[in-house]
This record gives structure tokens, C-alpha cells and sequence, in this order.
């Protein structure tokens, strides 16, 4: 069995990629289950697979496509009502560049 | 062809050589959008073309669209990919408001096409995609009081792409663009998306680095992103290549990175931090299936592309206006047929005259290549013979000059015009110039004029011959002929 070591650094950079805040008591443990659940998964690796084809998806069938046809799409303001903020015809966000 | 940029530290010679490799979003010319019914939005007004999926309210399942793939398959099989039998799509992870689920669908290392080329260009890769939504920023000085805010318009969000990455396989700006043209017209010609730069449904991101001229390795490259013209495209190319040149010379070492090229003021700015650039975590996506291509997608995509030969041969006696035999030829040597097609679409100015530019390239180009050589990988560029042609056409070089200039372009590659100015091989004008060489060839072959004007033609090739010699065959022969005629009164 081996110990993947995930560390405080990684875990912060994640969090950040995932716009999470930690607070300073969740880090360590936050790294430890990490690092339990890639050693899960790399045992995985401990198989021989060469001939087994990885699984992008659990259910086996494919090809469901759908025809380009046209379907009524939401009225503007149902979706506007789900929305916190709403300025005019769109969403109200922060500025992405603030 | 190739950019060399002259460095005193540049290393092996000192003379660095630019490798570009382009992406370019191709807008799907669909009904509706990749994952969701939705019509795709062509101006109408911010947010009336949504529903849960291209939203990404919680519960809401996409489905890809059957005709996205199919107008996939069709590039693909117009670039000569190896078109995958299965592929998955991915999420790419990253936050920014235009992207409502907090990543883009999207397909990562199983796309639908591996591989191929266009013309000289090689292809990595074709993938299918959804594009993300359209942002406004307001502003501190806008509506919202005190506040720096972006209204999110969700119309776009979801609307199909298609992604084609190139092989680093480009040398220069202007080579980018003259390719990115060709990408251009043989979309037009697929029918797979309107191709409108201006609107957006043809964009292109250009990978570059450089590396010292002669060598093979590569150097690290950064992304120019979201160019949206053939001159943006060459002036920011340029623009990048001088910067990188710029550091490698000081002795510095170019940083991987994504940039923005504003053509107002040719300034270059970083766009994304450094830590937080690709690293976008892919994952398969597992709310769609993997996309399964079987030999009759295939057939309907093969069906509904380009014309046959024979169809191709009456479009261009048709509608080009070539003469049967030209038109014949073209079709049936479909590289010819390419190359005669993308030059046309080059859209040189002065225009060259279709009938003209196939004969140049049919009889002078093709002679001067091996048996058999397509001309889209010799030095010529499409653009440069029609270029040359139109000079031709429009007599400011004569025909003589344009098979020197022809000569050159076989041998070195480039720009008709530069060459014609460096070897100064402009025509010589109809004017007091020409007609006054004209007289003095006459008075130096007295002997000849005197029989041209006793009714013998042949002996006009004496006086034409002194012409040529005096001008270096920069003289119109049609004009000479007429110069003559009218100094002898005959």
C-alpha cells in the first residue's frame, strides 16, 4: 500500500481552483482525507489493465444524440427571477476584472 | 517564408526564427445549441434564448446535438483526420461568470478527429465544444452606483464550436494569416459555419515561440488569444514575435503565459495569472454519453460534402468564367484546383483575372515545379501569385518581369511586390519614357523600321528587342508594338 503525501501548499492551491475557503483548522485534515482517497484510487493502478479500457462512464450505451430541432426556451423573466441580482435585461455579477 | 529576427544573443547564428501554431473557434452552423434546444442567438435581445441546461440549473441534463457532430465529421473528413470511432467530452474546470456550471463542456484526449492537414499545415486535432456566455462590463462609471459590475447575456452560452488545433507548422504572421484565409474559404466551402470574423464565429488564438533558425527543438511559447481579423491576426503575431525577440536578446527567458493583443494601442498584457493558467483539471463528463460515430455518420457526412470533380469543373467554367479546358484541368488535379481557389480567395489587390491566374499557375507555376508537385507546398503562396498576376493584369509589371519575379518566388518564397522593388523590376509606363526609348530603338535600326514600314511585320523584332534590352524587359510588348507602329505611321 503506498502513501500518497498531499500537502498543505496542494491543498490551498485546490481550494483556491475551487474558490473554497479553508479555515487553518480544516487544512491538515482536509490533506490527510485526500491523501486516503488517492491511495484508494491508486490501488486501482496495482491491477494488471492493459486490455481493460477506461471507464468514462458507468452506464455502457452510446451514441444518444439529439436532432437539431428548435425547443421553446424559458421566458426572460422566469429566469431572471432565479437570479440574486438582476440589472435590465441580464445577471448582475461582480466584474471578473475588479 | 520563415520570420527571421535578427538577435546578437541569440545563440547558434544569432538569427531566431518564429513557430506558430494556430486555434481557431469555429461557430457551428446548427439549429440549436450543442447540448440543449435552444435556437442560437443571432442579435436578439440578452437572455431570451435559455433553458435549465444552457443555464446549468441543478438537475438539468445536456444531449449532444446530432447535426454539431455531423458538421464535425464533415471537417474533419475535408482536413483528412482519422475520424475517432468513439469520444468523450470533458469538463474544464475553471470559475468566470460567462460559464454558469463552473466549467465548459468540452473534449479532451479523445476528441472526434486526430490528425490531418490543410494545404502545408498539419493538424493536430478537431474537437467539439460549447462556447461560453457573452459579458458586459458596466463599470464604476455605469449604472450601478459605486460598484465595478458585468451583466452576463446567457444567449451565447452553450452555442456549438468546433475546435481545430494546428500543428506548429507556421513560420510566419503573414503565412498565419494566409493560411487561416484557406481554413476560412474551405469552411465557407463545406458549409459547416458562416466563418464571419466580425461576428465572432470564426476565432483564432495563435500559439508562438521562437527558437534559433536552423534548429529543431521549441522554445516556450505563449498564447495570443481571441483575434478576430487577418490584419490583427498578422499585426499581433508580429507584435509577439518582437517582444519574445526582445527578451531573448536581453538575455531573458520567455514565460509561458496567456496574452491579449489590443490593435488600438499594439499593446500586449497578460490575461490570466501565471498558477492559475491550464489548470483546468479535465474529468470525463458524466451527464453525456460518449459520442459513438458508425460508418453511416460517416456516409451522411461524406454525402454532404463538397462537390465531385465533374461538379467542380462546370462551377468553374460556370461561375469563375474559366474556359473549358482550364476549368477541366483544375477539377481533375484537385491540388491545382486548391491552390487556383486559394489564391483567389487570397483577395490580392489589384484582383487578378481568374482566367489569367489559372494559366499562370496551370502552365508558368507548374513548370517550374517537379512532375507531379502540389503547388501548396512549394515556396509560392497562393496569395503571392495572385498578387503577382494582379501586378501583371494591371501593367505595372510586364509579363517578362513577372516570370523573373515568378523565378524568384519558386526559388525564395515571398512578396511579389518587395521583390519587384528590390530588383526593380517595376513597368516602364506608356508615357514620354517608353515612347522616347521607343524612338531611339527606331533610329538604331533604321534599317529594320524602314522595312516594318514597307509592310514586312516580322522585322519589328530587331526594334522590340532593343526595347526589351534597353528596359531589362520591363516593357508592356503589347505597347512597344503599338509605339512602334504609331512612331512609323503605319
Amino acid at each position: 500500500m503506498r502513501c500518497t503525501v498531499i500537502g498543505r501548499d496542494e491543498v490551498l492551491h485546490v481550494a483556491r481552483l475551487a474558490r473554497l475557503a479553508l479555515s487553518e483548522a480544516e487544512i491538515e485534515p482536509m490533506a490527510r482525507e485526500l491523501s486516503a482517497v488517492l491511495d484508494h484510487i491508486a490501488r486501482i493502478g496495482e491491477l494488471d489493465l492493459t486490455d481493460v479500457p477506461p471507464t468514462s462512464h458507468v452506464v455502457e450505451v452510446s451514441g444518444a444524440l439529439r436532432l437539431d430541432e428548435p425547443c421553446v426556451s424559458l421566458p426572460r423573466e422566469v429566469v431572471l427571477a432565479q437570479a440574486p441580482a438582476v440589472s435590465g435585461e441580464g445577471f448582475l455579477v461582480p466584474s471578473p476584472q475588479a | 517564408m520563415s520570420d527571421s529576427v535578427d538577435t546578437a544573443n541569440a545563440g547558434a547564428g544569432g538569427v531566431l526564427e518564429a513557430v506558430i501554431g494556430l486555434e481557431i473557434h469555429v461557430q457551428l452552423a446548427t439549429a440549436t445549441k450543442m447540448f440543449c434546444g435552444c435556437e442560437l442567438s443571432f442579435g436578439e435581445p440578452p437572455n431570451t434564448r435559455t433553458c435549465p441546461v444552457c443555464l446549468g440549473l441543478p438537475g438539468s441534463l445536456p444531449v449532444a446535438n446530432a447535426r454539431a457532430v455531423h458538421l464535425g465529421l464533415m471537417i474533419g473528413l475535408a482536413l483528412g483526420s482519422e475520424l475517432a470511432p468513439r469520444s468523450i467530452f470533458h469538463r474544464k474546470n475553471y470559475f468566470y461568470p460567462d460559464l454558469p456550471k463552473g466549467y465548459q463542456i468540452s473534449q479532451y484526449d479523445e476528441p472526434l478527429c486526430l490528425g490531418g492537414h490543410l494545404g502545408a499545415v498539419r493538424i493536430h486535432r478537431v474537437h467539439l465544444e460549447e462556447d461560453a456566455a457573452k459579458l458586459i462590463h458596466v463599470g464604476s462609471s455605469g449604472r450601478i452606483h459605486g460598484s465595478d459590475a458585468s451583466i452576463v447575456d446567457f444567449n451565447r452560452g452553450g452555442t456549438p464550436l468546433a475546435e481545430i488545433v494546428t500543428e506548429p507548422d507556421l513560420r510566419s504572421p503573414e503565412q498565419a494569416s494566409e493560411w487561416l484565409k484557406l481554413l476560412r474559404s474551405t469552411l465557407r466551402r463545406l458549409g459547416v459555419s458562416d466563418v464571419n470574423m466580425e461576428e465572432g464565429s470564426l476565432r483564432c488564438d495563435a500559439n508562438i515561440s521562437l527558437r534559433p533558425a536552423g534548429t529543431s527543438g521549441l522554445g516556450v511559447k505563449t498564447e495570443l488569444k481571441n483575434m478576430n481579423s487577418f490584419r490583427f491576426i498578422e499585426r499581433g503575431i508580429r507584435a509577439e514575435i518582437a517582444r519574445q525577440a526582445e527578451i531573448l536578446r536581453g538575455g531573458g527567458q520567455v514565460v509561458q503565459e496567456t496574452l491579449h493583443f489590443d490593435p488600438a494601442s499594439a499593446a500586449i498584457t497578460s490575461l490570466r495569472s501565471k498558477e492559475e493558467a491550464h489548470d483546468y483539471r479535465y474529468f470525463p463528463e458524466p451527464d453525456l454519453l460518449p459520442v459513438t460515430i458508425d460508418p453511416g455518420m460517416i456516409d451522411a457526412a461524406r454525402a454532404d460534402m463538397s462537390e465531385l470533380p465533374a461538379e467542380r469543373a462546370e462551377r468553374l467554367r460556370a461561375e469563375v468564367g474559366l474556359n473549358a479546358e482550364s476549368a477541366q484541368l483544375l477539377a481533375f488535379r484537385g491540388e491545382l484546383g486548391d491552390y487556383f481557389e486559394a489564391a483567389l480567395a487570397a483577395e490580392r489587390e489589384p484582383a487578378p483575372e481568374p482566367q489569367t491566374l489559372a494559366n499562370w499557375i496551370a502552365g508558368e507555376l507548374v513548370a517550374r515545379l517537379a512532375e507531379g508537385e502540389d503547388p501548396a507546398g512549394s515556396r509560392v503562396e497562393p496569395g503571392a501569385i495572385a498578387a503577382l498576376v494582379g501586378l501583371v493584369g494591371a501593367k505595372r509589371v510586364s509579363v517578362g518581369a513577372g516570370r523573373q519575379v515568378l523565378d524568384r518566388l519558386v526559388s525564395d518564397g515571398g512578396e511579389p511586390e518587395a521583390i519587384v522593388e528590390a530588383e526593380g523590376l517595376a513597368a516602364i509606363g506608356g508615357g514620354e519614357d517608353l515612347a522616347a526609348i521607343v524612338a531611339a530603338a527606331l533610329q538604331a535600326n533604321a534599317e529594320a523600321a524602314e522595312r516594318v514600314r514597307g509592310g514586312n511585320a516580322k522585322a519589328i523584332g530587331p526594334i522590340v528587342g532593343h526595347v526589351m534590352r534597353e528596359t531589362k524587359g520591363r516593357a508592356d510588348g503589347t505597347e512597344v508594338s503599338r509605339l512602334i507602329h504609331e512612331q512609323l505611321g503605319v
